[in-house]
């Protein structure tokens, strides 16, 4: 009987021993974010990415098995700034996981990290998907990554205390490559500076930003709105004052306006991939900043 | 920034100055002065601010290179986030409609089926407000969860809805929801209405659950951690609605058990399928009929009424991206078993007798988005009579005439609808629909509906 006793008390300690020597469960709601995970974490961490570069973030729904992935999860990374309020608080409320509960050390927020640009100073649903913090897609400025791997670095190694020192160690190599490869975009995307452009929705303004790149009009006539004739033919009108060199959109959204004005304005149009995995080239953080740039000064020669 | 600033100081100092409306040249002469000053001392400030921001950027550049560094970088800065603060998320929905009906609405029933008694008409003809929904949700504490629905209905009654506590902290994938709520069985059941996919519920929600099921009581679920979703879960209500009859008692009036599986199949398609059992035992359960003599009877059941469902739903979209175009399929079958006594009762002598009904339904629908803001939905809806022994009727003691609303008949509706929503918060619907849930008369209906929400971004349920 005691032998019995004893053997089931080692089995379940071995049992819920199991969980904490298994890689930390991450779901990461963007593909970026995935990525950086897997950067500053390779091994440790599993991660279970809920969206993909060729879909639109805003508009995601909650489906069964993100919900499955939310239970499972130790450790959520989002971009916050409520880009994902349409999906995340159903996986967050219907996960029963204290562990990735908005305010949890488990549930990370990348825009936090960043100071948020295009604020709006109008808070009315008449101005379209405005997002009252300000515009969510930071991951398009490397300098911003740069930002939030080194608050996600220690929340990581907050979440998981035993392999904080890998972390850190993982961590400090990324940002030496990352430093190196932002020197290396900003020297090669030095013709971009003063170029103008059209773009479809306000998906690159933190790219922009950085690159020097000024937008001259967007097709959507307010963020989310999609795209009307009317408007257009206005965007048009600002191209007889001051020409674009390119129309840009994100791959993950509908062609037609963009190639649309690319065949009245007489200027291509430049595909960029929004996240990791938004085109076949762009596989990690490093390929894809390479071929953002990379697409952007091809188009301004 | 410094234009601002200095403008600012200008409009201040004009303002200041506004009222000494004769103004000697020497006091032009100071406030020309004190504006000088002012905009000295900005400047300087400005000056002073923009050298502490290029000394921080600096920082921020050395902090990235020293790559050996392992002290955690500064704490993340506040985030200005209006809608997170302590006020409670609130939003409004807003409804009306403009029916076309062919027959008479007060003369709805469903042929073959006992009565729920509940909201189960097409409505009222003509231009009408349909229901306007408050609802009101945050979280109390790290613990606890609320949220409540109020519905204001066009005749200017107040209902609670929904009214929950949920909670926030149990971990190992359970939940436990507490109040008056949608129950989780089926698919459609736990949505609300300003969320299906056509005006009106199907025969089957509207023949076996009053339309649809909430009641008080407790639920428990329990995620599996799995890589496939599973849902299990029960409830233990009061049985204060259809197919319940409000009893008065100290137990549990109505339970049931849910199942649910789900997941994704490639990157394109998702899928959920379940069981769910409803079981209730009404006393008293009663409706009103007319009998084989024109008189008006009331009839009303005592006994076991257990409900199953099954339910499944597909969804498709390209890339698993649903903004430009996706597919949702969805049906759900329903069997019910009742058994008991049906007291009959015309003059005030009640007669009872033996009751046993098993009967089915089922529907199925396909929504499709052809293009951003356009969805065209099919449905189909039919109810099987199965069987239905009444004790009376067999005994010989009354006719099948003297229950006309349960005479054997299979009711059928066939809906098409065309949906326009030119954002997330607003839509509106076109709906043709041939109703045949009454014995041997077609209703032909047409609908015009919109549907807009105000305030808090909601976030759906799959």
């Amino acid at each position: 009987m005691r032998i019995a006793i004893k053997t089931i008390l080692i089995a379940a300690t071995l049992l819920c021993a199991l969980p904490a020597r298994a890689a930390l469960n991450v779901l990461a709601c963007e593909p970026e974010w995935g990525a950086l995970v897997r950067e500053l974490a390779g091994d440790l961490a599993k991660v279970y990415q809920a969206t993909t570069a060729l879909q639109d973030v805003h508009h995601i729904q909650a489906r069964p098995s993100l919900i499955a992935a939310a239970r499972r999860a130790d450790f959520l990374v989002c971009t916050g700034a409520e880009l994902e309020i349409g999906w995340l608080p159903v996986l967050t409320r219907e996960s029963g996981n204290p562990a990735i509960q908005p305010g949890a050390p488990g549930y990370f927020e990348a825009t936090r990290y960043v100071t948020l640009i295009e604020v709006p100073t109008r808070l009315d649903r008449s101005e379209g998907d405005v997002h009252p913090a300000g515009n969510p897609h930071v991951q398009t400025d490397p300098r911003s990554i740069a930002k939030v791997a080194a608050g996600l670095a220690e929340r990581l190694a907050a979440v998981d205390p035993q392999n904080a020192a890998e972390y850190r160690k993982r961590y400090a190599s990324f940002a030496a490559r990352w430093q190196q490869a932002i020197e290396r975009w900003s020297r090669e995307a030095a013709p971009l500076k003063g170029v103008r452009v059209v773009e479809h929705h306000r998906a690159f303004s933190y790219l922009f930003g950085w690159l020097g790149v000024e937008v001259i009009g967007y097709l959507e006539p307010k963020p989310g709105v999609e795209p009307s004739a009317g408007h257009l033919a206005e965007v048009l009108k600002l191209q007889q004052t001051r020409p674009a060199k390119f129309v840009v959109r994100a791959s993950y959204v509908d062609p037609r306006a963009a190639e649309w004005f690319s065949e009245h304005a007489g200027i291509p149009v430049v595909v960029l991939p929004f996240s990791v995995g938004g085109d076949e080239r762009a596989t990690d953080l490093f390929t894809w900043t390479d071929e953002l740039v990379g697409l952007l000064v091809k188009a301004a020669k | 920034m410094q234009r601002i600033r200095l403008a600012a100081a200008v409009a201040a100092a004009c303002l200041a100055s506004a009222p000494v409306l004769a103004a000697g040249d020497e006091e032009i002469k100071q406030i020309r002065a004190q504006i000088e000053q002012m905009k000295h001392d900005y400047e300087a400030r400005i000056a002073d601010l923009e050298k502490r921001l290029s000394a921080a950027e600096a920082k921020t550049e050395q902090a990235v290179q020293t790559v050996e560094r392992t002290a955690p970088p500064a704490p993340p800065p506040p985030q200005q986030s209006r809608s997170s603060a302590f006020n409670p998320d609130v939003s409004l929905v807003l409804q009306g409609r403009y029916a076309n009906l062919q027959q008479n609405p007060d003369s709805y029933e469903i042929g073959g089926f006992i009565p729920s008694n509940g909201e189960v008409d097409p409505g009222p003809r003509g231009l009408s407000l349909s229901e306007t929904e408050l609802t009101v949700g945050a979280k109390a504490d790290p613990y606890f969860g609320g949220q409540a629905t109020v519905s204001l209905s066009p005749d200017n009654d107040v209902e609670v809805e929904e009214a929950y506590l949920y909670t926030l902290g149990l971990g190992h994938g359970l939940g436990i929801k507490a109040g008056r709520f949608f129950s989780k069985i089926g698919y459609q059941n736990e949505q609300h209405q300003h969320a299906w996919d056509f005006i009106d519920a199907p025969l089957p929600y509207r023949a076996f659950l009053g339309g649809q099921y909430g009641d008080d009581g407790v639920q428990f679920r329990w995620i599996a951690p799995t890589e496939l979703f599973v849902e299990l879960g029960g409830e233990l209500l009061r049985g204060r609605e259809f197919p319940g009859s409000d009893p008065d008692k100290n137990g549990i009036g109505l339970s049931t058990l849910f199942a649910h599986v789900g997941g994704d199949v490639g990157v394109s398609n998702s899928w959920r399928a379940g069981l769910s059992y409803l079981r209730t035992s009404p006393n008293g359960r009663d409706y009103d009929d007319v009998n084989a003599a024109g008189d008006p009877v009331t009839n009303a059941f005592s006994g076991n009424s257990r409900l199953w469902i099954m339910d499944a739903v597909w969804k498709w979209a390209p890339n698993g991206n649903p903004k430009q175009r996706n597919f949702k399929l969805q049906a759900e079958y329903f069997h019910r078993h009742e058994d008991g006594t049906l007291t009959y009762d015309a003059t005030g002598a009640p007669i009872p007798g033996s009751y046993d009904s098993k009967q089915s339904g089922w529907y199925a629908q396909a929504v499709y988005q052809l293009m951003p803001r356009w969805r065209v939905g099919l449905r189909y809806d039919r109810l099987n009579y199965g069987t239905v022994d009444i004790g009376q009727v067999q005994s010989g003691v009354l006719t099948a005439a003297d229950f006309p609303i349960l005479e054997s008949y299979r009711p059928t509706l066939s809906t098409a609808m065309l949906d326009w929503s030119p954002s997330e918060f607003s839509r509106l619907r076109l709906q043709f629909a041939q109703d045949k849930s009454r014995p041997g008369i077609t209703d032909n209906q047409l609908f015009l509906q919109y549907i807009i929400s105000l305030g808090a971004h909601g976030a759906h349920n799959w």
